[in-house]
């Protein structure tokens, strides 16, 4: 295992150097000077030269990319062009933020979708099986940002039942300790504080828990099916167990492999919904984050956001790979 | 003796049907999968001569009646400027359709050029451009098209070469390892033992018999093709105003939800309805297609 996971890590460099190279292009391939482009159409010839210094945009391209390299390695990700902060200093409560979404977001997807998929399964053809299957079909093709203002205009302007966005009610800020607001509000004891955190993380963690809820559950039901139809179930049910116990304990083990494998997969849309969902339900977030630099045209924090982003992706999948061998240990690496 | 069996031959013959026949056949066993080809073809055909039978053109601004509420007048109700919605939804299937299409069929494109030559040709070719996708497929797929449209500039035409580009990766792999295993059939073989030039093999043989899981995977992509172009179209990154297009559309909508929820329902429901239609015929196509997926 241990070397497996080596192997693994050791394949993982190509990919970085590869993510490193493409994002450090991205700021390369804008048409014309990027420092002209930077400092916009106003920006006296020194101004330009001087950042063309800085950015070391007078070097050749290998060399800029190898400092670049060497900037990542020792954590410099450059510095914002808007509030001229470094990336590195400022990028974590947003990046906290996107977190204690998305695994809310999953942390639902996973209870629900599993839950749902299984009851499917095990009431084939029942009204529950179509109700949710039907649901599951139009949850697939459900543009995430529609959803997001469907649950907006429903349950906070129409039912005034939950706010419309943010984080928190802002004229009552959290002291931040970790960044997760749950966990702050928690070991702080902050009760009534975590309630507001909890209903202001209900509508965009729904929201962009749809998707993936939908795919689980139609993974799993389809799953179940097949292991329910196996030999070892039959003998477990004609044992007299329970059928709770059979589905639950038999039957899901073996069927959650290629759930799992949906469930990192889906970890990726999640990333990419959390940007949508997050300029819906101003969510502070590193999507909002890159979103805003889009429109500041601040490319260190585009760059560094991008790389954060598809660093944490590369390295869920990872995780989820190296899960498997741990929930089937018929999975074996070599 | 010899009549009978040229005649059994021949019933022979008539009764086995083409891999595609028999395709149609699997597939139209499916309701569902039929439901979606009938949404499908309902939204082309819309594309196709919806605006010329919309009560209004897709811009006719009318300020006297602005943020009307569906009716027997205004199907969809009308926006913050007097619009249509209803044209301009009908106006929008032609935009979505048509970013969909052809981002898929410029990646697809591209993704079998780059697939075939990495599976054909193998070694340092396929080990370069299967680091390649691996690099591609390393970024949640919108993050990868906001980054391309942010270097690129926002408009709708950056925004389908965002989505083409994102979507090569998918279709190369897949056509390189339909390759792989196609390549050592023994049809190919023998093509390469008559010395049959390599592009000849490549284009007129194996191409066209990988094309059954790109016709599935292409179906599939023109659905998340259409919700990516609404995404990027809805963060200000794709269409511009006044294209009617639906992602812009339910941007614009955001202001005014309290008072004219119509103004999101409507695209929304249309992007949806779309989608839902090319998931569902891909679906169909996908276990009609793929012998694997037959039970």
């Amino acid at each position: 295992m241990l070397h497996y996971i080596g192997k693994r890590l050791l394949q993982l460099i190509p990919v970085l150097l590869g993510m490193t190279f493409i994002v450090f292009m991205i700021i390369r391939a804008i048409p014309g000077d990027p420092a002209q482009v930077i400092l916009g159409q106003q920006a006296s010839e020194e101004a330009i030269k001087a950042l063309r210094t800085t950015l070391g945009l007078d070097n050749p391209w290998y060399i800029q990319y190898f400092d670049y390299l060497k900037g990542l390695v020792t954590g410099d990700l450059g510095q914002s062009l808007r509030t001229r902060t470094p990336v590195v200093d400022e990028v974590w409560p947003y990046l906290a933020a996107t977190i204690e979404l998305s695994v809310f977001a999953v942390i639902i997807a996973i209870i629900i979708g599993i839950n749902a998929g299984i009851i499917s399964a095990w009431f084939q053809n029942s009204w529950f099986d179509y109700l949710a299957m039907v649901i599951a079909l139009i949850g697939v093709s459900m543009p995430i940002f529609w959803l997001g203002l469907l649950n907006q205009w429903i349950f906070s302007i129409e039912l005034g039942l939950l706010p419309t966005s943010g984080r928190l009610n802002v004229r009552d800020p959290i002291e931040s300790i970790t960044g997760f607001y749950i966990i702050d509000t928690l070991v702080t004891g902050q009760f009534d504080q975590l309630a507001t955190v909890m209903r202001h993380l209900i509508l965009p963690g729904t929201a962009l828990a749809t998707i993936p809820m939908a795919i689980i559950a139609r993974m799993t039901r389809s799953s179940m099916l097949e292991v329910m139809r196996s030999d070892y179930v039959r003998t477990a049910r004609s044992k007299g167990l329970k059928m709770f116990w059979v589905v639950y304990k038999h039957a899901l083990k073996n069927a959650i492999i290629p759930v799992l494998t949906i469930i990192g997969l889906q970890m990726g849309l999640l990333l990419g919904g959390a940007i949508l969902t997050e300029t819906i339900f101003a969510w502070p977030g590193i999507g909002r984050y890159i979103y805003e630099a889009i429109g500041f045209r601040d490319y260190p924090v585009i760059q560094s956001g991008i790389l954060i982003v598809a660093f944490i992706f590369v390295m869920i999948n990872l995780f989820v790979d190296l899960l498997y061998s741990l929930i089937d240990p018929r999975i074996k690496y070599d | 003796m010899a009549d009978t069996t040229v005649n059994s031959k021949d019933v022979e013959l008539q009764k086995v049907a083409g891999p595609w026949k028999e395709a149609w056949r699997g597939f139209r066993k499916s309701k569902i999968a039929v439901v979606g080809m009938g949404i499908v073809i309902f939204f082309i055909l819309l594309a196709i001569f919806g605006p010329l039978f919309t009560p209004q053109g897709i811009n006719e601004q009318n300020m006297a009646e602005r943020f009307q509420p569906p009716s027997s007048t205004y199907w969809m109700g009308t926006d913050d400027f007097g619009r249509d919605i209803l044209s301009r939804v009908v106006y929008g299937a032609r935009i979505s359709l048509w970013v969909g299409f052809l981002a898929v069929v410029a990646s697809v494109i591209v993704g079998s050029i780059l697939g075939i030559l990495a599976g054909y040709y193998g070694r340092w070719v396929d080990t370069v451009i299967s680091r390649f996708f691996d690099i591609m497929l390393a970024f949640p797929s919108i993050l990868l098209a906001i980054a391309v449209v942010s270097v690129l500039g926002p408009s709708l035409r950056n925004a389908l070469i965002a989505i083409a580009i994102i979507n090569v990766p998918n279709f190369g792999r897949l056509i390189r390892s339909k390759v792989l295993s196609i390549k050592e059939d023994e049809y190919i073989m023998s093509a390469k033992a008559i010395g049959m030039k390599d592009s000849r093999i490549l284009f007129s043989h194996i191409l066209p018999n990988s094309m059954a899981p790109v016709i599935v995977q292409g179906t599939l992509a023109i659905a998340t093709a259409i919700i990516e172009a609404a995404a990027l179209g809805f963060l200000g990154l794709g269409a511009s105003a006044p294209t009617p297009e639906w992602g812009k559309m339910l941007a614009d909508s955001r202001s005014y939800l309290t008072n004219a929820p119509w103004t999101m329902i409507f695209p929304g429901a249309a992007i949806m309805l779309t989608v839902l239609g090319f998931n569902l015929m891909g679906d169909g196509l996908r276990d009609a297609l793929d012998p694997r997926m037959k039970s």
